[in-house]
């Protein structure tokens, strides 16, 4: 609604809105970090659900969970873990701007960032494609004929359930930038004491790429 | 101490406040349906959780009687089995997952916590907002799934049971999720107030011990329901698509299952009952007249429990097979809890050991309250123990245990909370004599009804059986007929409370003369709290110099 770009980049930053119930900005901002760190928490903890199925099957199955983990890309899986890592960088980056006040360079990283988040979807888009074909699906889906042991279905429930829970967070987090980098193009107010929704948007988006470094070497790697 | 008392106001934007002369209570403060439904106020948030968690006990408490109904005798009696499994699946899903859940925390907690703390708000408004909507969004969809077509696991879900039934699993059980993130984003609320929202001079050992209470809760349903939230994914995914994850025949283990799914529900008789443990700690001090006794032990005791409730969740599986070793264990880890709750017992009782008692409604459900604990308790150390678990597991003495401790315990607390904190909420008193007898009704009515389930099932009869031979019989017609007097209990109860809102006298702003901060503010408050400056706390709370005198800090 109000026209600022005339001051990309310098530091006129409108002072936040203070809710009426907070003592402060601090206490405001530090509320607003601590709620995010305990939600953090809290996913970490939905996915660890899934950690303990996977060990508790690989304890179970060792040699069919070995043989099934070789069948998956490892170059796509690399790729990719590069691909997200890098986002992460951006996604730093951009909390990094924001707190200087640089609000188009805010919504260029953001941007890079969602690039970055779509290319990794692609690449997941065709791995899941290539199971498809092949039969390396879960439970009663699975028709892959040259690995035929008890347990083999099993590690391909795990890794369906992980990576798309996992594809869901990247969604989400791909939602959470794009508002904030909308807010950085149309109403230009990060600044010094103004970046938390980048910085909690940013951490988010570096839970989505913490989980996936478990879940790389625990599929493809191990 | 007078809350005029000036006090620098920390720099607080003027420019939201609205200068009134007047202040309106949170109840008339906008009247139109709009502003109740779209309202950030914790109050009015608290009070909806209230109409809702009421109306959910309602119906899990007519499917309780359903039960008793069908159980007086040996046979068939009012429905056929397939009904009988359906109606207690509703029952314990009702009345778990949508009462004593958020009865304490949602309700009492939302209300009193920022009042307590001192605080305008909690720290997210919009999203405790949020949280109710979630709550009834996924209480409609569980809802919706057991009127059409019904669920008969149980409300454990057990796999590979609950994997292959052809009855509604998947969207009870996504309703379920849904209600978990309800509790999460609740816990999330209060543990960033509890931390940063405390008023000027309320240190962490001067919070009110409902804070502790609840403080300690928030950490438990912070860390133990993404667990069952994942879960219950599974297990939707698994009946819809048979993925095989806790399937023997696709290599699964069902085991697995009931380790993911006690690690939270185990913690979440904690989430019950610290609340409650919460409530009574202030309702012995008001009520004795005297500081409560070991404040700090009572504090960090209320963490022991959150702390060590995690690691007793192998005692629901004694006999799935696990190791002696491990049995043991969580023997052990199981009865620590006892230990964190005896030291609450002691300081309750030595708080109300010389104390200047008055016997109101509230303390009278504390006594009650203290009974249940206890007994509730023994019977848990009793069962915490692999030799005897094994007899009595999955027997009627389990049932009556758990009721016993579960809902014997958080229900005096609930009508304890609603009848210390009625006056606060609704600015007006209900009848002393009415709540005693409706009192005296519930607490005798619950022993009537769950003493005679610890003798039937230490007599050997199992539970979620629709049949059972003639000799159990006696036993279940007298714990029907103590079901009946609970339920006239609360049927007193809903009749004088509803009275009194509308007819009750004024209750004034303190009329217990307790030493709560709550009780700081009008009753019923203001929409932001307080009106003026905040006020100060230079004492302690349940601070009562002297319980002999009964020293009054504010005339009515």
């Amino acid at each position: 609604m109000q026209s600022s770009v005339s001051a990309a980049g310098g530091p006129v930053a409108p002072v936040p809105r203070l809710a009426m119930h907070f003592a402060s900005l601090e206490v405001q901002n530090h509320a607003a970090r601590l709620g995010m760190w305990l939600f953090l928490a809290t996913e970490i903890l939905l996915f660890a659900g899934l950690f303990i199925c996977y060990g508790c099957y690989r304890f179970l199955f060792p040699e069919a969970w070995a043989a099934s983990s070789d069948t998956l890309d490892l170059t796509m899986g690399t790729v990719n873990t590069v691909v997200l890592i890098t986002s992460s960088l951006t996604a730093a980056l951009a909390v990094h701007y924001a707190k200087e006040g640089q609000n188009k360079m805010v919504a260029i990283q953001i941007a890079l960032t969602l690039a970055m988040a779509v290319g990794f979807l692609v690449i997941k888009y065709f791995e899941y494609h290539h199971k498809f074909e092949v039969g390396t699906l879960p439970g009663r889906y699975y028709f892959y004929d040259k690995l035929q042991m008890p347990g083999a279905p099993l590690f391909f429930t795990v890794y369906f359930c992980a990576t798309a829970l996992h594809g869901l967070h990247v969604i989400i987090g791909m939602i959470v930038l794009t508002f904030a980098m909308v807010r950085a193009l149309r109403k230009a107010d990060f600044g010094p004491n103004n970046y938390t929704m980048v910085e909690l948007g940013s951490m988010y988006w570096h839970l989505v790429d913490l989980v996936w470094i478990f879940l790389f070497p625990m599929l493809y790697l191990v | 101490m007078t809350p005029s008392s000036s006090i620098a106001s920390p720099g607080a934007a003027p420019a939201h406040d609205e200068h009134h002369d007047h202040h309106p209570s949170y109840l008339v403060d906008g009247t139109t349906i709009k502003s109740w439904l779209l309202t950030v106020d914790h109050k009015r948030i608290g009070l909806m959780f209230l109409f809702w968690v009421l109306l959910f006990f309602l119906v899990g408490g007519i499917f309780a009687l359903l039960i008793r109904v069908e159980l007086l005798t040996p046979g068939p009696t009012i429905m056929d089995a397939m009904t009988y499994n359906r109606t207690f699946t509703l029952h314990g899903l009702v009345m778990i997952f949508l009462f004593m859940i958020p009865a304490i925390p949602a309700v009492f907690g939302n209300f009193m916590l920022p009042l307590m703390l001192g605080a305008k708000d909690v720290a997210f408004p919009r999203l405790n907002l949020l949280s109710l909507y979630i709550y009834l969004g996924g209480a409609m969809l569980a809802l919706w799934g057991m009127l059409n077509g019904g669920l008969d696991t149980g409300w454990t879900f057990y796999t590979p049971y609950s994997t292959h039934t052809t009855t509604t699993v998947a969207p009870v059980l996504f309703g379920a999720f849904i209600i978990g993130f309800s509790s999460i984003v609740t816990g999330i609320n209060f543990i960033v107030t509890t931390h940063t929202m405390r008023a000027p001079g309320i240190t962490w050992f001067k919070m009110p011990l409902f804070v502790w209470a609840i403080y300690a809760t928030s950490c438990i349903q912070v860390l133990a329901t993404p667990v069952i939230g994942l879960l219950l994914v599974l297990v939707t995914v698994e009946n819809l698509f048979s993925f095989g994850m806790f399937d023997p025949a696709r290599g699964g283990d069902p085991v697995l299952f009931q380790h993911l799914f006690w690690f939270y529900s185990h913690p979440a008789v904690y989430i019950m009952v610290l609340p409650a443990f919460g409530v009574m700690s202030e309702v012995v001090a008001a009520f004795s007249r005297k500081n409560i006794f070991g404040y700090r032990a009572v504090a960090y005791s209320s963490l022991g429990i959150a702390f060590v409730g995690f690691f007793a969740w192998g005692h629901h599986m004694f006999v799935s097979g696990q190791s002696t070793f491990v049995g043991g264990l969580f023997g052990v880890l199981t009865m620590l809890v006892g230990v964190f709750t005896a030291i609450k017992v002691f300081n309750w009782v030595g708080t109300v050991y010389k104390g200047a008692v008055d016997f109101k409604t509230p303390f009278a459900y504390f006594c009650g309250f203290l009974f249940f604990t206890v007994f509730g308790g023994m019977t848990g150390i009793a069962l915490g123990t692999v030799s005897l678990d094994v007899p009595w597991h999955d027997t009627y003495f389990v049932v009556a245990h758990f009721h016993f401790i579960m809902v014997g315990a958080t229900i005096m607390a609930f009508l304890a909370a609603l009848h210390y904190w009625f006056p606060k909420m609704f600015g007006r008193m209900y009848h002393e004599g009415w709540a005693l007898v409706s009192a005296a009704l519930i607490i005798l009515g619950f022993n009537a009804t769950f003493i005679p389930q610890f003798l039937v099932g230490n007599n050997g009869m199992p539970r979620r059986y629709y049949e059972y031979p003639e000799r159990f019989q006696a036993l279940n017609v007298a714990s029907t007929a103590g079901a009946s007097l609970l339920a006239f209990g609360f049927v007193i109860i809903a009749c004088y409370l509803t009275y009194a809102l509308v007819y009750g006298r004024a209750a004034g702003k303190n009329p217990w003369r307790s030493k709560g901060y709550e009780w700081l503010t009008e009753s019923p408050p203001p929409t932001h709290n307080f009106v003026g400056p905040q006020p100060t706390y230079p004492e302690e709370p349940h601070f009562y110099v002297d319980p002999k005198k009964a020293e009054v800090p504010d005339a009515v």
